[in-house]
């Protein structure tokens, strides 16, 4: 087989030495490791195709992957399988200025669709924390969200159409630029989030909005954690959307400011980084409600940001706080359960008992405004002990999050880490519609087998 | 040499352990963006150091050869949420690969054995060869050479590294510099100026304004003569025990606690400098003086700000406007994480606009002995920080480390056909001595 990829996409796309293969034996996620067979680079959908139609030919199984950056081990290797890698799909297709939408193959950064749009005036708002190196195809297949959740949605919200190299190698185009567009089932629906388990997304085409005018930023610091929670629902019932609305607790405050040095409070217990956009006057309103809300439930300080380039800054900070927080533990494990917004002050203190009871350090950050919450396990995975408590508290935070109306992934999919929870979310009836509408896309479950759920 | 136990087996694991692979070192990384390949990414390379600390990889030539092909540029470590100590373990690593000897070839040797454990060992061989090099130079001999056709005679290799002659001041630093310049009135600070090895021969003039500097701003300068390499070569290309030999060499030829401050003009040199206590810390004799004389060091551009150094004021005639751009050194603001220093001193300067230049925290190839070593990727990436240089249209590229200037004065005379002038490439430090003179 491997010399049938070397004549479908050259020497130089395909990869077989186990120095080049060992790299790509991992992703974003802790703790989960497997080699491929070979590594291969696409460039085209017509090469992706071809090389679906080889797979399935040799029986091999798939896993396609963009940069990597997964936490939920969705672009893991299955043993033995053939690694298709996006990355070198990157061309920018076109912007249409007139119906505000932009078309982009799989493998281009997030970070440079947002650029493209900005350039244009336009905005493009999903911003999951690895945006400067996640690929869009990337976004699509794990069904990325982010900071602006709270206001803007995640990636599904801006995807309206979709080019899919389905598992025998047929190329299928879903959606268009119509707003408006009811012809058949939302076929492009079915492959967002699914994870490479349906098809191969090779090209997205992705709805654009008109730049907000203005953003303002503030920083609320907090001695006690139930006062921050507080400020957020009163936010929220003063019938205040703001664009994002994180939050960090003191270990997280400690860690992001020891990497990137934007003055954040070193003694606060909680804090929240607030950020409203939108027409100037409504958002200088808006902000000057934010901070009145923030000291009357009991921030100790609250501070604006001085300009667009703090406020960026403050922003990047935040999206350093996973990795910021590897400061302190050999092992680093990142979880995005998520309850309805009411009930986001209860799975709070549930983690942090939880993390007391089993001896266990946790931190907590995460968008307050749409109740997805990071309880991030600081520990070591060499400690079989720890990592058994860590393996319980996991169970325990799980069937908490279920009970109160929540999920078991906000933003980061099942994959491999979650598969283990889904049946106990999904109950038997759509478990088996999930088998269902996978037995009938892959009928040989040769794409990413074994991720979300064993077939 | 074999029976070394391996470094990357009994470092520290957690070193290895603190690469938790979320990728965000990957846009930063050259090499990564070269190829778009994860072995030539950070969190790639620390894949592979990790399968041989597990004992899943043996030191390969394929791992040999991309410890090779990593620039040692350290923007990873800047990039790094989680605080990866990644020139840790890139020494650790070039080290295995050369206990290992997976990739031996003619120019490797050359590096090795003549450049890390002759000339760069023994002042005198290192001041020899200037002298010969700038006899073949001044002597016209090169162009006989270079005209005659005999280099294409010769191996490629051998051609190439004629190549690499780079121009040699007709003095060097111990005879321009006096062994100890006092300022006019008294002194408030105490210093020691290292004059480096590239830096004392080919940019002898750096070594002068840094001395000028000091002085006008209230300091004893020392310079002692015949100085040693500080082992910042080696210590990239594999050779710990090299290094450690010419650390301990430079700790009994200067006491750190007679001075206030030790300064380094060099960016590579500075980084490895400040390291010393890192790289002596199990040296049961060296390691206490390592450690005083690592917090003593100072990049000439930090310490100038942290004495407050005086603002040249315009010359009577007027300051000329001078458009200048600043090229980052990598070991400058990735490996010391000085950035705002270099640019706070040619602020200062009477007439100079800074204009900010694109991609300016990028390797601009030099990397020690990478242009020797990867030809290639050193110039594809001159040639993307030239292009990048000449976006800002600057008159003058400001840079604080002599192998990217050497690299970058290469890069700009070699071009053919090149319309614009070429800018003049210089450290901050003499635009600065060069203005004080004007004041005058």
């Amino acid at each position: 087989m491997i010399e049938e990829l070397i004549g479908l996409l050259g020497k130089d796309n395909v990869l077989v030495e186990r120095e080049d293969l060992i790299p790509y034996s991992f992703d974003a996620t802790a703790a989960l490791r497997r080699m491929p067979a070979v590594v291969v680079f696409p460039r085209t959908a017509a090469e992706v195709s071809a090389v679906l139609r080889l797979a399935q030919g040799h029986k091999a199984p798939i896993v396609a992957r963009g940069s990597g950056t997964g936490l939920s081990g969705g672009s893991i290797p299955v043993e033995g399988a053939v690694v298709l890698c996006l990355v070198k799909m990157d061309k920018l297709l076109e912007l249409d200025v007139r119906n505000f939408t932009l078309r982009a193959q799989a493998g281009v950064l997030t970070q440079a669709i947002y650029d493209a749009a900005d350039a244009a005036g336009l905005f493009y708002p999903p911003d999951p924390g690895s945006m400067k190196v996640s690929t869009i195809g990337g976004n699509v297949a794990e069904n990325s969200g982010g900071l602006r959740g709270l206001k803007y949605g995640v990636t599904r919200d801006y995807v309206m159409g979709l080019e899919v190299v389905l598992a025998d190698g047929e190329i299928c185009r879903l959606g268009n630029k119509c707003v408006k567009d009811v012809a058949g089932y939302s076929l492009k629906d079915l492959f967002i989030g699914s994870e490479g388990t349906l098809g191969i997304v090779t090209e997205v085409l992705l709805r654009l909005l008109p730049k907000p005018a203005a953003k303002q930023t503030l920083l609320a610091t907090y001695s006690r954690m139930d006062a921050a929670a507080e400020s957020v629902s009163a936010i929220i019932a003063a019938g205040i959307v703001p664009c994002t609305l994180e939050f960090l607790d003191s270990r997280t405050i400690r860690c992001v400011e020891d990497y990137a040095h934007v003055g954040l409070p070193l003694d606060a217990d909680a804090l929240l980084l607030i950020e409203a956009d939108g027409h100037p006057a409504a958002v200088a309103d808006e902000a000057a409600r934010i901070r009145e809300l923030c000291e009357r439930n009991g921030a100790t300080s609250v501070r604006l940001a001085a300009d667009s380039a703090e406020a960026e800054r403050l922003a990047t900070a935040r999206r350093s706080a996973f990795s910021a927080l590897a400061r302190i533990k050999p092992t680093t494990i990142l979880e995005d359960a998520t309850v309805p917004r009411s009930e986001l002050g209860r799975m709070i203190r549930f983690i942090q008992e939880t993390g007391a009871r089993h001896r266990l350090e946790i931190a907590i950050f995460g968008h307050f405004g749409d109740g997805n919450l990071h309880p991030t396990f600081l520990t070591d995975e060499r400690d079989a002990d720890e990592m058994r408590r860590v393996e319980a508290a996991m169970r325990e935070i799980f069937a908490h999050a279920l009970s109160l109306g929540g999920t078991i992934t906000g933003e980061h999919g099942v994959g491999l880490a979650k598969k283990a929870f889904l049946r106990q979310q999904f109950g038997d009836a759509s478990y088996a519609l999930l088998k269902t509408v996978k037995r009938s896309l892959d009928p040989h479950n040769l794409l990413n087998p074994g991720k979300i759920f064993d077939p | 040499m074999s029976e070394t136990p391996s470094l990357l087996k009994s470092l520290d694991y957690s070193v290895l352990q603190q690469c938790m692979h979320c990728g965000l070192c990957l846009p930063s990384c050259p090499t990564y963006l070269e190829t778009g390949r994860e072995r030539n990414s950070p969190r790639g390379r620390i894949s592979l150091m990790r399968a041989i600390a597990d004992g899943e990889l043996g030191a390969t030539k394929g791992f040999a050869d991309e410890m090779s092909y990593c620039l040692g540029c350290l923007a990873c470590t800047t990039a790094c949420p989680a605080g990866v100590d990644y020139g840790t373990l890139f020494e650790a690593g070039r080290a295995e690969a050369e206990r290992s000897g997976a990739s031996s070839n003619p120019v490797r040797f050359f590096i090795r054995v003549f450049t890390l454990r002759f000339l760069l060992f023994r002042p005198w061989a290192l001041h020899l060869a200037g002298r010969l090099m700038w006899l073949y130079d001044a002597s016209r001999l090169r162009g006989l050479v270079r005209a005659s056709g005999i280099l294409a005679l010769l191996p490629k290799r051998i051609g190439e590294l004629e190549r690499q002659v780079f121009p040699i001041r007709r003095h060097f630093s111990d005879e321009i510099i006096a062994p100890l310049e006092k300022p006019r009135g008294d002194a408030r600070h105490r210093v020691a100026v290292l004059t480096g090895c590239i830096q004392d021969i080919a940019f002898s003039d750096v070594n002068r304004a840094t001395v000028d500097v000091l002085v006008a701003n209230g300091c004893e300068v020392e310079t002692p003569r015949a100085q040693s390499c500080c082992g910042s070569l080696h210590v990239h290309n594999g050779d710990l025990e090299t290094a450690r030999a010419l650390a301990r060499r430079q700790l009994d030829s200067l006491d750190p606690g007679s001075f206030d401050a030790i300064i380094s003009n060099s960016a590579g040199c500075g980084s490895h400098l400040k390291r010393f206590g890192h790289l002596l810390a199990g040296d049961p004799v060296y390691a206490g003086r390592a450690a005083a004389w690592s917090s003593k060091v100072r990049d000439i551009s930090e310490w100038l700000v942290e004495i407050s150094f005086r603002r040249p004021a315009p010359p009577r005639s007027g300051p000329l406007p001078l458009v200048v751009t600043y090229h980052e050194a990598c070991h400058l603001c990735h490996g010391q994480r000085i950035t705002s220093q270099p640019r706070e001193i040619l602020r200062a300067i009477p007439g100079v606009e800074l204009r900010e230049c694109p991609e300016a925290t990028m390797c601009c190839g030099s990397a020690g002995v990478y242009s020797l070593a990867q030809p290639e990727t050193a110039n594809w990436l001159r040639n993307r920080k030239m292009d990048n240089i000449r976006s800002t249209k600057a008159a003058v590229v400001a840079t604080a480390n002599p192998g990217c200037q050497l690299h970058l004065q290469k890069g700009f005379t070699t071009i053919i056909n090149d319309r614009d002038p070429h800018p003049r490439i210089v450290h901050p430090i003499v635009l600065l001595a060069e203005a004080y003179h004007a004041q005058e």
